[in-house]
C-alpha cells in the first residue's frame, strides 16, 4: 500500500480538523478501507483513525422514543444489544446476516454505511471504473452482469451497494448525524447513499471532512417490532453478499395492515425503499393478492442493466413477498440460527440427527 | 512381495493424528513461516492484460519508493539454463519467468519487486504501472477446436469399441444431453510461496510442494546446479489440490529474485494472484449420447469432451476417461477436443477428469433413467460393469454393489419416488433425492525409503512424502510400525525435505499406496537384517532359526514356531556390536498384476438437498457416501478424505465458477469473498461408510487411494437430487439458483 500519514483522533473536532489534509480518509475498523488500500484502490495520503474517540460507541435510548446508534457500535454488539434487538428485530436480522462472525466483531455501524460497492470491476484495477476513478467509463456494462442493479442505475454505473444494515434502517427512516468542518447536519439515511446518475465516484452526500457520529432510530420504527423480518437470497448459506434482499415491517391494526415498511437490497446503488408498496398495502388486508400488489409495486420501473441480472426483478418481487408473508406471520421470539435465511424456519430438531438419519429429511410425499 | 502382509497393531487404528497438537499451538511451520537473517521480501507485479506485451515499466518511480532494493524485469532477470518453456515430460509446465515481455494470461508476472518490507515492495508493485501493447482476446469455450495428442498427463485422446450409431439407433430410449462445468481454481488456503536462500551455487528453499523430487529436478534444470546442491524443506502443505505438483512460476521467481539481489528473499502470492499462474481446472462442454433398451440395459455411450487449455501449451481435463471405466455397454466413446484460448494453461486439480467427468455423466444417467421410468440405482446395477469396459480386463477388487447397497440403506434410498417434485419438508421446501456413482484409479507412482533399527531398539523410517493435511505424518508412521513390527511411538518417520529417498508424488491419489509399500518393505527388510544377525549368531535363542523361521513383534524378533524364544532389537544390536541395521525399500505398481488387472476405488454418494419452491436457493441437507478403496489404514483420517471429497463435490455442483470477463480475460471473482467455496452452513450432515474390500493385487498391503474419489460421484448426485426436488435440469454447473427459478 501506498505510505500515508496515520493521526489518531482524541475527539470528534480534532477529527474534523484532521481531515482537512489533502486526500484524508477516516479509518475505523477498516473491514472495506484496508482491503481496499493493501489492492492499491484506494491511496489515502492520511488516515484519521477515529476508534479512540470517546463518545461514539454506545446505543442511547432518547427521551422521546428514539434511539441513538454511536458510529463506532460494532455490528455484533448492535445485533446482540438485547433491547434493541427486541424493538429493532429486522435490524438485528440484517447485522447477523452479513458477513462473517469475525467481520461483525471488528466493523462498525457508520462504517457499514460506508462500505463501498463489491462490483468486480471496480475491485480490478486494469479495468475502467468511474466510480474508482471519475470519467474512466464503466467495464460492467456489457460485461459480467449477473450481480449488477435493476433500479436506479445510470449509464455510468450499474454497481449496487452491498450493505445488509442498510436496508432496514432505510425502512425504519433511519437517520444519518454528520458533523463537519461547517457543523452538525442530519441526513435521512435514505438520501445519505446517492445513486449514480452521472457522478458514481460519490458515493454519499458527505462533503469533504465530514464524519458520521450516529445513526438515529425515530420513535415510531419500534412500533413495527412485531411484525419485522428481513430475508436475504444469496449463493451460499452464509458469508455472502445479497444477491437480492427485503426488510419488511408491519403493523397490524385489527386485521389490517395499519403501516407497512419495504425497502430491498442488492438491487440498485442505495438500498431502496418502496414506499409505492408500502403506500398500497396501508389500511388493506394482509392477503397474498395484497404482497403481490406490493411487490409489483416495489419493482415498478425495474429494467436489466445486463441480459445476466434480468432474473433479479422477478427474484426480488418474489423477496417482498416472502418477507412481507414472514413480517405477517410474526417477528420470531430470537433471531434463527440462520438469519434471513429462506432456511431461517427450519425447526432446530431438523438440524441434530445422529441416529434418526435415515429418516431426517422427513418427506411429506404430495 | 507375494506373501500377504498381516495386519500389525498399527494399521487399521483409528488414531487421531500425531501432527494434530503442533498444527493447534502453531508449532507446526508451513514455508511462509521460514525466515532467514537478512531476508528481502518479494511481490509480483502482474499483467493487467490476458495477450500482448509489456511495452513500459516505470521502474524508477517504484525503485525510488524506499524500502525498494531492486526491481525484477525481463531487462535484469537472471538468464536459465534452460528454456522455462520445455517440458522433458506430461509433468512439466511452460512457465513465465520473466525471460521475455509477452504476456500470455490475465495476472502473468510481468516484474518482482523486492524490498526490505512486505509494504514496500507491495507499493513498488503498484508503482511500476505496466504499460501494454494489447492484442485481441479469446476466452471461453467457442472457437476452432482441435484433437490434442493426449489428455491429463499423457492419457489416449480417443478410446472406445463398438459401433456406437448403430447401438444408438437401435435403441428403445436414447439422451443426448450437454453439460458444461466451470473453470475452477484450486484456491488451496496456504498460498504459493518460497523462501530461498543461495549460497553460491547451493540453493536452501521452502516451499509447498506435493513432489520434492520432480520439484528438485525442475529447479536444477532450470538454473543448471546439480540436484544435489538443492536442498527443498516441505513440512507441511496448505492444501495443494494439484496446484504445489509442480513448481510454478511464483515460485520460481522467488528463487530468482533471491540470486538476482544476492540474499535470502521470500516471496508469497496474494490471493488474486493464484488465479492464473498456478493452474486451474479448465472449464468443460460435454456431450452424453446414451442408448438403452426398455429394460435400462445400454446399447451404446458416447462421451464427448470439448474443454480449453492455454495458447502456448496443452493440458486437457480428462473427462471423457471416467467414462472407459465406470458402466458396461457394448458400444462405448470416449473422445475430446481442446480449444486454444488466452488463458493460462490448466494442471491437474481435484480428481482431474474424474470430477469434471462424473459430474456429466451421472446426470445423463439421471436423464436417462428418468426417460426410462427406473429407479437410478437399478439403473445403475443392470449396466455393473464386471470388467473394466475398454480394457475387458477384471477389476483388482470392486466392492461396488456393497457400496450402492450399503449407501442406500442408510440414506433410506427405496422410498424415493421416481418422478420429480414429489416431496416437501414440513416448512414447504422442496426436497429431492439423487445419487451417483463415485470412482477413482487406484495408481501408484514410485518411492524409495529407508529404515534404521538403532540400539534402543527404536526405529527410524524416512522417505521425501509429503503432508498436505491429509494425514501422511500419521498413516505413514502407522504402516512402517507395522512393518517393523514396532509399537507406532518406537517409531520416528521423517517426511517433507529432499534429502530423504524419494518419496513419490502426493497426487493422484497414489501418496500412501507408494510410499507406504516403500516404507514397509524398508521396514521388513531391515527386521530381515536384524534376523540374519540373530539367526547365524549361536548366542541368540533364534540362533538355526533361519531368516523365515522369525517374526517381529513388540521390538522383539521370536521364532516363528515357538514364541518363547525371543530376543530384543537392542539385544541382538548389543551383541553384534552394532549402532543399527539399515535397509531400503521400493513401493511401486507390480507390472504384472497393472497387466493383469484394472485397479480403482469404487463408491456410492446419495444427496439430499432441499430448494425453496419460489426463491430457487439451494442447500444439501444429507450426504450418505459409501467407499470401498481396500484397506483402511486408518478409518479416522480416511473418514475425514471422504468428507473433505464430498465437501468438494457440493461446492463443485453448487458454488465454485471463475467469473472472467470474456472480453479481456480479466478474473471477476478472484478472491476468497467472492469466488464461493461451501462454508460450515452449506455442509449438511455428512456420514461416510467404509466398505470392507480386500485387494490381493493392487500392491502388498491391499491399499487403494482415498484423497480424490469422494468429489467423484457427489456433484452428480446433488444435480440429480436438485432436479428431482425441482423438475428442473440444470446442465450448466455449479447450479446455481438463477438456473431453477421457475
Amino acid at each position: 500500500m501506498n505510505r500515508f500519514d496515520y493521526v489518531r483522533a482524541g475527539s470528534v473536532a480534532e477529527a474534523v480538523a484532521a481531515s482537512a489534509a489533502p486526500g484524508a480518509a477516516y479509518l475505523a475498523a477498516g473491514t472495506n478501507l484496508l482491503d481496499l488500500m493493501k489492492g492499491g484502490l484506494a491511496t489515502p495520503a492520511t488516515l484519521v483513525d477515529i476508534t479512540r474517540i470517546p463518545g461514539l460507541s454506545s446505543i442511547e435510548s432518547l427521551p422521546d422514543g428514539s434511539t441513538r446508534i454511536g458510529a463506532l457500535v460494532r455490528n455484533s454488539d448492535l445485533a446482540h444489544d438485547a433491547g434493541f434487538a427486541a424493538r429493532y428485530p429486522a435490524v438485528a436480522e440484517a447485522l447477523l446476516s452479513g458477513a462473517s462472525a469475525q467481520l461483525r466483531n471488528a466493523a462498525t455501524t457508520a462504517g457499514n454505511l460506508m462500505q463501498r460497492t463489491r462490483c468486480p470491476y471496480f475491485y480490478d484495477p486494469a479495468s475502467a471504473c468511474n466510480k474508482r476513478e471519475a470519467g474512466a467509463g464503466c467495464a460492467a456494462i456489457g460485461g459480467e452482469t449477473r450481480l449488477h442493479a435493476v433500479l436506479g442505475f445510470s449509464e455510468a454505473c450499474i454497481a449496487v451497494h452491498p450493505s445488509d444494515l442498510c436496508v432496514p434502517l432505510a425502512a425504519l427512516d433511519a437517520a444519518v448525524e454528520i458533523e463537519g468542518p461547517k457543523g452538525t447536519r442530519t441526513v435521512p439515511l435514505t438520501e445519505f447513499h446517492r445513486l449514480p446518475g452521472d457522478a458514481p465516484e460519490r458515493d454519499t452526500v458527505l462533503e469533504p471532512g465530514e464524519l458520521i457520529v450516529a445513526v438515529r432510530l425515530p420513535p415510531e420504527a419500534a412500533g413495527f417490532s412485531a411484525h419485522a423480518r428481513y430475508l436475504k437470497i444469496r449463493e451460499r448459506t452464509s458469508y455472502a453478499f445479497a444477491l437480492v434482499s427485503a426488510a419488511a415491517m408491519l403493523r397490524l391494526d385489527g386485521g389490517r395492515i395499519g403501516a407497512a415498511r419495504l425497502a430491498l437490497g442488492g438491487v440498485a446503488l442505495k438500498p431502496w425503499r418502496a414506499r409505492g408498496a408500502e403506500d398500497l398495502l396501508a389500511g388493506r388486508e394482509p392477503d397474498a393478492t395484497a404482497f403481490r400488489e406490493a411487490a409489483e409495486a416495489a419493482l415498478e420501473g425495474a429494467h436489466a442493466s445486463g441480459e445476466a441480472n434480468a432474473f433479479k426483478i422477478e427474484l426480488a418481487r418474489r423477496v417482498v413477498t416472502r418477507a412481507l408473508q414472514r413480517a405477517l406471520a410474526g417477528t420470531p421470539e430470537r433471531v434463527p440460527a440462520l438469519p434471513a435465511s429462506p432456511f431461517a424456519d427450519a425447526p432446530a430438531s431438523r438440524r441434530a440427527l445422529p441416529q434418526a438419519f435415515p429418516q431426517a429429511g422427513a418427506t411429506a410425499h404430495v | 512381495m507375494s506373501e500377504r502382509v498381516r495386519h500389525g497393531a498399527a494399521i487399521g487404528a483409528d488414531l487421531t493424528r500425531l501432527d494434530g497438537p503442533d498444527k493447534v499451538t502453531g508449532a507446526a511451520r508451513y514455508a511462509a513461516d521460514f525466515r532467514f537473517d537478512g531476508l528481502l521480501h518479494a511481490v509480483m507485479a502482474v499483467s493487467g492484460i490476458a495477450r500482448g506485451r509489456v511495452t513500459g515499466l516505470d521502474v524508477t518511480a517504484a525503485e525510488a519508493h524506499p524500502g525498494v532494493v531492486r526491481v525484477m524485469t525481463p531487462a535484469n532477470a537472471p538468464k536459465l539454463a534452460q528454456s522455462p518453456d520445455a517440458k522433458d515430460g506430461p509433468f512439466a509446465f511452460k512457465l513465465d519467468l520473466l525471460q521475455d515481455d509477452g504476456v500470455r494470461y490475465a495476472n502473468q508476472p510481468v516484474a518482482v519487486v523486492i524490498a526490505e518490507t512486505l509494504e514496500a515492495a507491495t507499493e513498488g508493485a503498484r508503482l511500476l504501472a505496466p504499460r501494454y501493447a494489447a492484442e485481441d482476446v479469446r476466452v471461453g469455450l467457442d472457437g476452432e477446436p482441435f484433437v490434442p495428442e493426449a489428455v491429463g498427463p499423457g492419457a489416449p485422446t480417443r478410446a472406445g469399441y463398438g459401433d456406437v450409431a448403430a447401438g444408438l439407433s437401435a435403441a428403445h430410449t436414447r439422451i443426448e444431453a450437454t453439460y458444461e462445468t466451470a473453470a475452477q481454481y484450486h484456491n488451496a488456503l496456504e498460498p504459493h510461496a518460497a523462501v530461498a536462500s543461495w549460497e553460491g551455487d547451493h540453493l536452501t528453499l521452502y516451499t509447498p510442494s506435493q513432489a520434492l523430487a520432480m520439484a528438485t529436478g525442475r529447479i536444477a534444470a532450470l538454473f543448471g546446479i546439480p540436484p544435489g546442491n538443492i536442498h527443498i524443506v516441505c513440512h507441511y502443505l496448505g492444501g495443494g489440490f494439484g496446484s504445489k505438483a509442480l513448481v510454478t512460476p511464483p515460485q520460481f521467481l522467488g528463487i530468482m529474485a533471491a540470486r538476482l539481489v544476492g540474499r535470502p528473499v521470500k516471496l508469497v502470492t496474494r490471493r488474486e494472484q493464484m488465479f492464473g499462474p498456478v493452474g486451474h481446472r479448465a472449464a468443460t462442454r460435454q456431450t452424453l449420447k446414451l442408448g438403452a433398451e426398455a429394460d435400462g440395459t445400454l446399447t451404446a455411450w458416447d462421451h464427448h469432451t470439448l474443454t480449453q487449455t492455454s495458447r502456448y501449451d496443452d493440458f486437457i481435463e480428462p473427462s471423457g476417461i471416467i467414462s472407459r471405466n465406470l458402466y458396461a455397454s457394448p458400444a462405448l466413446a470416449s473422445t475430446h477436443e481442446a480449444v486454444r484460448v488466452d488463458i493460462a494453461t490448466p494442471i491437474f486439480m481435484r480428481a482431474p477428469g474424474e470430477a469434471s467427468g462424473s459430474v456429466a455423466i451421472e446426470s445423463a444417467l439421471d436423464e436417462l433413467a428418468a426417460e426410462l421410468n427406473l429407479d437410478p440405482l437399478e439403473l445403475r446395477l443392470r449396466n455393473y460393469a464386471e470388467v473394466e469396459p475398454v480394457s475387458k480386463k477384471p477389476f483388482s477388487s470392486k466392492a461396488l454393489r456393497d457400496c450402492y447397497a450399503r449407501g442406500a440403506e442408510r440414506f433410506g434410498w427405496a422410498s424415493r419416488p421416481k418422478a420429480p417434485r414429489q416431496m416437501r419438508n414440513a416448512d414447504g421446501l422442496l426436497v429431492g433425492w439423487g445419487m451417483g456413482t463415485a470412482t477413482y484409479p487406484a495408481s501408484m507412482f514410485q518411492a524409495e525409503a529407508r529404515a534404521v533399527i538403532r540400539a534402543d531398539g527404536s526405529a527410524l523410517v524416512e522417505t521425501a512424502q509429503h503432508d498436505m493435511g491429509q494425514g501422511a505424518w500419521t498413516s505413514l508412521a502407522q504402516i512402517a510400525a507395522d512393518g517393523l513390527g514396532l509399537p507406532l511411538d518406537s517409531v520416528t518417520l521423517s517426511i517433507g525435505h529432499n534429502r530423504l529417498p524419494n518419496g513419490g508424488l502426493a497426487g493422484g491419489s497414489t501418496a500412501t499406496a507408494t510410499a507406504g509399500t516403500a516404507l514397509h518393505t524398508a521396514g521388513q527388510a531391515a527386521i530381515a537384517a536384524l534376523a540374519e544377525l540373530a539367526v547365524n549368531d549361536p548366542a541368540s535363542p533364534l540362533y538355526g532359526a533361519g531368516n523365515a523361521g522369525v517374526v517381529s513383534a513388540g521390538g522383539r524378533l521370536a521364532r516363528r514356531d515357538d514364541s518363547s524364544r525371543s530376543e530384543s532389537f537392542s539385544e541382538i544390536l548389543a551383541r553384534a556390536g552394532r549402532d543399527s541395521v539399515e535397509a531400503r525399500g521400493t513401493g511401486a505398481s507390480d507390472p504384472a498384476a497393472k497387466k493383469a488387472y484394472a485397479m480403482h476405488a469404487h463408491g456410492a454418494v446419495f444427496a439430499e438437498v432441499l430448494v425453496d419452491p419460489d426463491l430457487g436457493q439451494i442447500r444439501v441437507s444429507r450426504l450418505v457416501g459409501a467407499f470401498a478403496a481396500g484397506r483402511i489404514v486408518n478409518p479416522r483420517l480416511v473418514r475425514s478424505q471422504y468428507y473433505g471429497g464430498m465437501i468438494w463435490g457440493v461446492s463443485f455442483a453448487l458454488h465454485e465458477h471463475a467469473a472472467m470477463d470474456a472480453r479481456t480475460g480479466r478474473f471477476l471473482n478472484n478472491n476468497l469473498a467472492e469466488y464461493h467455496l461451501p462454508v460450515n452452513a452449506d455442509i449438511p450432515t455428512m456420514e461416510a461408510i467404509l466398505v470392507p474390500e480386500e485387494d490381493p493385487h493392487v500392491n502388498p498391503l491391499g491399499i487403494k487411494g482415498v484423497g480424490e474419489i469422494g468429489i467423484t460421484g457427489t456433484a452428480g448426485a446433488i444435480a440429480n437430487a436438485v432436479w428431482h426436488a425441482t423438475g428442473v435440469r440444470v446442465r450448466d454447473i455449479p447450479i446455481t439458483l438463477d438456473k431453477v427459478l421457475g
